[in-house]
């Protein structure tokens, strides 16, 4: 059954780019010629440039929100030019009022501050010329991966710096908190979306015929993050479904030709960010953006952060994807100008896209040598032995590239030159002593709590997690077959499968599967373990080979702080949970529960401390309909069918066959 | 201004216009010998179309065998013959549009086979018995080859050019008859129905939807009913305007003789040189002049059909009736799987006084689109308005004859310089919109001024009455054209659909966008011409008639090619919220998406009609359902 054709469908990437560094020629020649150079990139076909302004008469005037301010004005008795103003006022806080002059002030000011900061910026320039042409043709979505700040200066940074039609970005408010920045940005390009604006009709309307307006015109292409906000783990987070849904509804209406959605990978050697992302994750208030709070980031300027790899994807055309999947003239009977939710049948395909779409990033990202070791160094928590951790990462290095990994290593540099570098740059995460590699814990000034210390080593530990989490992507299917294989009560194949299916259902919260593809995925698993020798598979069976032993086990322990992580949670709803838990004291309760068990001695999983994962399993436990969400007053309280909880508790830990969990769930 | 040409060239133009149409008559000799005279036949044959048809028409293209056009040996296109206006005369123009358009060469040649093969024709496959009862009741009928396969098609591009290539017929009808009246339809029906015979009702001739198609997988004798022996007019009504005709009357002599006693039923669809009255019903044919006169469906009063269960028709001439669904509904677009259309009565209008063709230039689609929306919000549409993009009015430049006293090459100049340089039209983005005015005097100069402001508050400039009367010459020579592309390497079609109007501008570009990428994907080295018009407007939108055509050198299956393209720009249309067919019918070329676009109960209520009316499938030409 594990068919080769299946897994090279989703292979050609396989054939990558290569890349230049940007920042060559920067260290070369003049920041401010180079910012003042003359600009003049390719349009849209046929497109007339249009000014802010004028895009902002065409939102304000069009059929689509006259359409909704009519509606508002019915239901509240509000005179429709009230309404109006008002949806002047919206546009007006969201629009950006993208100007030439400070985007050359950005591309003068970024190109000191990431010569500083970087040691090269690389850039795919096939993918540059792919993307140009793509312009030229249709409307152009930029969808890059988010781990930091920077990813949209960086992208337009880069844009500029080639040439190309600067995008327009939809930016979270949060940013304007700071004035003058926000400004800044918005002058760059941003534009500006509230957080939440749930039930706003004219909010919503304003928005997306702002997004359609400029899609449709060809203004510029517009750029936006799928997974809605950073990742602070550096794993991909599951796709946002609302903006997606805006840019492809011009399509369905054949209001466009076809839309190009152009996947962007960024990897960031060392993430600005990585260990405020640890902090925040483990329930430390995030710091509110402030100009000043950007100030203070200026410490950052001082450290050497790697290299960053900017990788433009081959553009995916909507139309070819939607394809027999889609009946567009179903489109026909309904007015285009009034909003509609969008049928069941677009919904599925949207969803199906944005995962598509992520997976095309994940694929796409480079990864350096030290997300093997942090991955290595994570399955010894108290410290390896240097030339072993040498000759595991080597080992490691040839099973990611028989995965396809897309990994960065240097050329002709022996072994233990690249870890030895590499362990350099992350000095803050492990260090050597003694012939030893360990995890760096901070140590605090004065006497410690037994909580602070814990503390300290999960940021530690969480830290180091977000670079394993880069690689997740490229082992994850043959992962979860080994876990499964471990699981399983038998080495039938079918009930390998079973398990596979079931861990696949519970982690599609924290990683990114796309919906439907269990088989497909269980097939590639399969092919994969089959090709590296770790598996066979004489007629209906499933068998570790002898030489499968260390990647089965590398694999188990890759997955294992995920399988703890959830059982913890579903062991303190069953156990510890009072029976009118709300949502909000969920996360602090699971927390204090861990913490409890780590003092105690009963848990060596630290990755239970982040909230990211605490809420994870909370959503696969709502989906799987062990949890509830029920709202009573103002508060939301959670359910727990503890039955149902208990038995995925089971599982998880190996202790109960699949078929029954499927049932007690009934 | 729109027009200063005083009232008596208007008036020569217009009584031109008459003499177009009845240019193309030629008295026939009546060459009727040794056919047995019946009842029906009163009067002589007045009809343009000889019972052999291929005496006057080409058996391989499009119309009169003595018109065509060709690139003589200076490489300058010439139309021969002496019908049209365009007949006798030089296209210094042509040449280099079509080589230029088409990356094609005056020096590659694709040349027709020039006769027919008797060979690949496979023999007629008679019924006797059924011959035997036909030959008492005196109707001619022949089964010689030519007669045969000049019925066993249409002007589908793949019908002609297989006919051009000399390839192997598959199936064509076993024999032709010719009916002279409604009594020899009924006797025709009965014996077919008596000897389980399949009849394809056959008018004019110029479907283009395969409905003449004899399906290959029909094994009974198939007999190709010929209707242009039915074409006189059997009465006229002048308290009541209206006029009962035969069926099988084409477009030309139906004007005509009309116009004789000073009427005209204002139908006149592009194809009306050779299309018939029955055909017109039997595929709700549309006229470019619907804006006065309406489409078929308006102006027909009754309808009589035979069918295998007996003739249908109403008991009364009443102008508008309650009585249930419009039976008249159900033969209308029938396409010839119900019955035989024999007679109907039609309205008829006298002849207009005035008639003036016009003009605007807009400097481009987008506003030439939103002109004829607000005409037509405004419900003041011309008897014609049509929209050319500037693809079709590039191509209607290059028709410009060398020297004529109509077509004033200067002034003509002139207007382009005026247009291009002082209004700063981008003259590869501003299009056309021509006109026809009908009325009296002075309303067609009332009506005209009030469109030439509508126009002009889009930005269009009026161009003057030739530029407009060069567009419909164009529709009425494009077929010709198509003849002359394929003999050099080029294929052309056109398809048409009907779309509301806010989605007319996405469909255009939609469909022209495909095509091109299709053509792309399938191997045409050459880019594709595709252009569109809006050729009828309505009050909730508009009729939008591509043409297409590539240039096929280097391709193995150039049909097969251009099928799966317009295979794919249907799809687009249908995506894109236009309609199957606005005129053109489905026949067997679009049935594939009859049930998406009537939903599988409104094809089971159509099939339960044909079940009651033909249970055996005579008319089994299997187009529709
Ligand atoms: C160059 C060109 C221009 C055209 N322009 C137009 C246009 O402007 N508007 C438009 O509407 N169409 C147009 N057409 C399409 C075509 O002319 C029409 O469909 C026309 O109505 C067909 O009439 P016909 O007499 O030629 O019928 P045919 O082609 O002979 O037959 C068409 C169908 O009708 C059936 N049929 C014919 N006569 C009868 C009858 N008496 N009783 C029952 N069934 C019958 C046939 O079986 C067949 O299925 C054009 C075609 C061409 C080639």
């Amino acid at each position: 059954m594990a068919s080769k054709t299946l897994y090279s469908q989703r292979d050609p990437m396989l054939k990558r780019d290569g890349f230049e560094d940007i920042l060559e020629e920067r260290r070369n020649s003049s920041d401010l010629k180079y910012a003042l150079r003359c600009y003049a990139p390719v349009l849209y076909k046929g497109v007339t440039p249009c000014k802010a302004n004028m895009l902002k008469n065409i939102v304000l005037q069009s059929d689509q929100l006259h359409y909704v301010i009519n509606q508002v004005s019915q239901e509240s008795g509000e005179a429709p030019d009230i309404i109006q103003e008002e949806a002047s006022v919206i546009l007006e806080e969201m629009a950006h009022r993208l100007q030439i002059s400070t985007v050359r002030f950005f591309a003068f000011a970024l190109s000191k501050a990431f010569k500083t900061l970087f040691q090269h910026v690389c850039v795919n320039e096939e993918g540059i010329q792919r993307l140009q042409q793509a312009i030229q043709e249709h409307p152009v979505v930029l969808l890059p991966s988010h781990r930091s700040y920077m990813d949209f200066l960086l992208m337009s940074y880069i844009l500029y710096t080639y040439d190309l039609a600067l995008p327009v970005i939809a930016a979270g408010m949060d940013f304007m908190g700071m004035k003058f920045v926000g400004e800044m940005l918005r002058m760059s390009g941003a534009f500006f979306i509230r957080r939440s604006f749930g039930g706003d009709k004219l909010y919503w309307a304003v928005f997306s015929e702002y997004v359609k307006t400029m899609l449709r015109n060809g203004f510029a292409p517009i750029e936006f993050f799928l997974e809605g906000t950073r990742s602070r783990t550096c794993k991909s987070l599951t796709p946002k479904l609302g903006l997606l849904n805006i840019v492809i509804e011009p399509f369905f209406k054949g209001e466009v030709f076809d839309v190009n959605l152009v996947p962007v990978s960024i990897s960031y050697e060392r993430i600005l960010e990585e260990s405020l992302y640890a902090r925040e994750l483990l329930g430390v208030p995030k710091p509110k953006e402030s100009t000043s709070g950007l100030l203070k980031a200026r410490r950052i300027l001082s450290e050497d952060y790697g290299s960053i790899h900017v990788y433009f994807g081959q553009p995916v055309s909507v139309r070819s994807l939607a394809q027999g999947k889609v009946n567009r003239s179903k489109y026909n009977l309904f007015p285009r100008h009034i909003p509609r939710k969008p049928m069941e049948e677009t919904q599925s395909f949207v969803n199906d896209t944005a995962y598509r779409i992520v997976r095309l990033q994940e694929d796409n990202m480079v990864l350096k040598p030290w997300v093997l070791m942090a991955s290595l160094l994570l399955q010894n928590l108290e410290g390896l032995e240097l030339s072993v951790l040498t000759e595991q990462t080597l080992w490691l290095r040839g099973l990611a590239l028989s995965y396809a990994a897309f990994l960065d290593w240097p050329d002709h540099a022996p072994t233990a030159k690249v870890v030895s570098s590499s362990l350099a740059l992350h000095r803050g995460l492990a260090c050597v002593s003694g012939g030893r590699v360990s995890l760096v814990v901070g140590e605090p000034l004065g006497p410690v709590t037994p909580e602070e210390a814990l503390f300290n080593r999960a940021v530690s530990v969480l830290s180091c997690a977000s670079y394993r989490n880069q690689v997740l992507h490229v082992f994850l299917r043959p992962a979860m077959l080994a876990v499964a294989m471990h699981t399983a009560a038998s080495s039938r194949k079918n009930e390998v499968y079973n398990c596979f299916s079931f861990l696949w259902d519970v982690f599609s919260n924290d990683f990114i599967l796309c919906p439907g593809d269990t088989v497909q995925d269980f097939e590639e698993a399969c092919y994969l373990l089959v090709k590296t020798g770790a598996v066979q598979m004489p007629q209906q069976d499933i068998e570790m080979t002898d030489r499968g032993q260390p990647i089965l086990s590398f694999f188990n322990g890759l997955l294992e702080p995920f399988l703890q992580g959830y059982q913890v949670v579903c062991r303190y709803l069953c156990e510890e949970a009072s029976e009118g838990l709300t949502e909000k004291q969920y996360i602090p309760a699971v927390r204090s529960f861990a913490v409890k068990l780590i003092l105690a001695g009963n848990l060596r999983c630290y990755e239970v401390l982040s909230s990211d994962m605490q809420k994870n399993a909370l959503a696969a436990l709502l989906r799987m309909d062990a949890v509830r969400k029920v709202k009573v007053a103002d508060q939301v309280t959670l359910i727990v069918n503890k039955m149902a909880v208990n038995s995925i508790d089971d599982i998880l830990g190996g202790k109960l066959p699949t078929q029954k969990a499927v049932l007690a769930r009934l | 201004m729109a027009s200063n040409s005083n009232s008596s060239e208007s008036q020569r133009i217009a009584q031109q216009r008459l003499r177009i149409i009845a240019g193309h008559l030629q008295k026939q000799k009546d060459d009727d010998s040794g056919i047995i005279a019946t009842e029906c036949k009163a009067e002589a044959n007045k009809g343009t179309v000889p019972r052999k048809r291929q005496e006057i028409m080409k058996w391989n293209g499009w119309g009169y065998s003595d018109s065509k056009f060709l690139f003589n040996k200076k490489g300058h296109a010439e139309f021969t013959g002496k019908r049209y206006r365009l007949s006798g005369m030089v296209l210094p123009s042509l040449q280099d549009w079509f080589e230029n358009t088409f990356g094609a060469s005056v020096n590659h040649k694709s040349p027709a086979t020039p006769t027919l093969n008797a060979s690949a024709v496979p023999p007629a496959s008679l019924n006797e018995a059924f011959v035997e009862d036909l030959k008492t009741t005196g109707i001619p009928f022949s089964h010689e080859a030519e007669d045969r396969v000049f019925r066993a098609h249409g002007h589908c591009l793949h019908e002609i050019f297989a006919l051009r290539e000399g390839k192997k017929f598959e199936r064509v009808p076993d024999m032709v008859v010719w009916p002279n009246c409604h009594n020899d339809v009924v006797k025709i029906v009965e014996l077919a129905c008596k000897h389980n015979v399949c009849l394809i009702p056959y008018g004019g001739g110029t479907s283009v939807t395969s409905a003449l198609e004899c399906p290959p997988e029909e094994t009974r004798c198939i007999v190709s009913l010929d209707t242009s022996q039915m074409n006189r007019i059997l009465w006229i009504d002048e308290k009541n305007l209206v006029a009962h005709v035969e069926a099988g009357i084409i477009g030309q002599d139906l004007e005509r003789l009309l116009n004789e006693s000073g009427y005209c039923t204002g139908h006149e669809p592009d194809s009306m040189e050779f299309s018939s009255l029955g055909g017109w019903v039997a595929t709700r044919a549309s006229g470019m002049k619907k804006n006065v006169y309406g489409n078929i469906e308006d102006l027909v009063i009754h309808i009589k059909v035979v069918t295998p269960r007996g003739v249908i028709e109403k008991s009364c001439q009443g102008p508008r009736m309650s009585t249930g669904p419009d039976i008249h509904h159900f033969i209308l677009g029938s396409e010839g799987t119900l019955g035989v259309v024999t007679e109907v009565t039609m309205k008829i209008r006298p002849i207009p006084e005035y008639q003036k063709y016009g003009s605007v230039v807009f400097p481009n689609f987008e506003a030439g689109v939103a002109c004829l929306r607000e005409v037509a919000k405004q419900r003041c549409a011309p008897a014609s308005i049509r929209l050319m993009d500037n693809e079709q009015f590039q191509f209607g430049h290059a028709l410009k004859p060398q020297v004529s006293s109509i077509f004033t090459n200067f002034v003509e100049g002139l207007k382009k310089f005026y247009i291009t340089k002082f209004k700063g039209f981008d003259p590869h983005q501003l299009v056309v919109a021509t006109l026809l005015f009908e009325g009296d005097r002075e309303r067609v100069l009332q009506h005209e001024k009030q469109v030439y402001d509508i126009a002009a508050t889009f930005g269009g400039l009026a161009a003057g009455e030739d530029n407009g009367q060069r567009g419909y010459i164009l529709t009425f020579v494009i077929a010709y054209l198509r003849d002359l592309g394929m003999d050099y390497y080029v294929v052309a079609e056109s398809f048409e659909t009907s779309v509301p109007w806010d989605r007319v501008l996405d469909l255009c570009r939609n469909v022209k966008e495909r095509i091109n990428r299709e053509c792309k994907e399938r191997g045409v080295q050459f880019q594709p011409l595709t252009s569109c018009r809006v050729t009828q407007t309505y009050d909730a939108g508009a009729c939008v008639y591509f043409y297409f055509a590539f240039n096929y050198r280097g391709l193995a299956d150039p049909v097969h090619t251009y099928e799966q393209v317009e295979h794919a720009a249907r799809e687009e249309i249908l995506a894109n919220g236009g309609s199957l067919s606005h005129h053109h019918g489905v026949g067997k070329l679009r049935k594939e998406w009859m049930k998406e676009s009537i939903s599988s109960l409104g094809v089971g209520m159509l099939q339960s009609v044909k079940d009651y009316v033909d249970p055996d499938n005579i008319f089994g030409n299997r187009n529709l359902l």
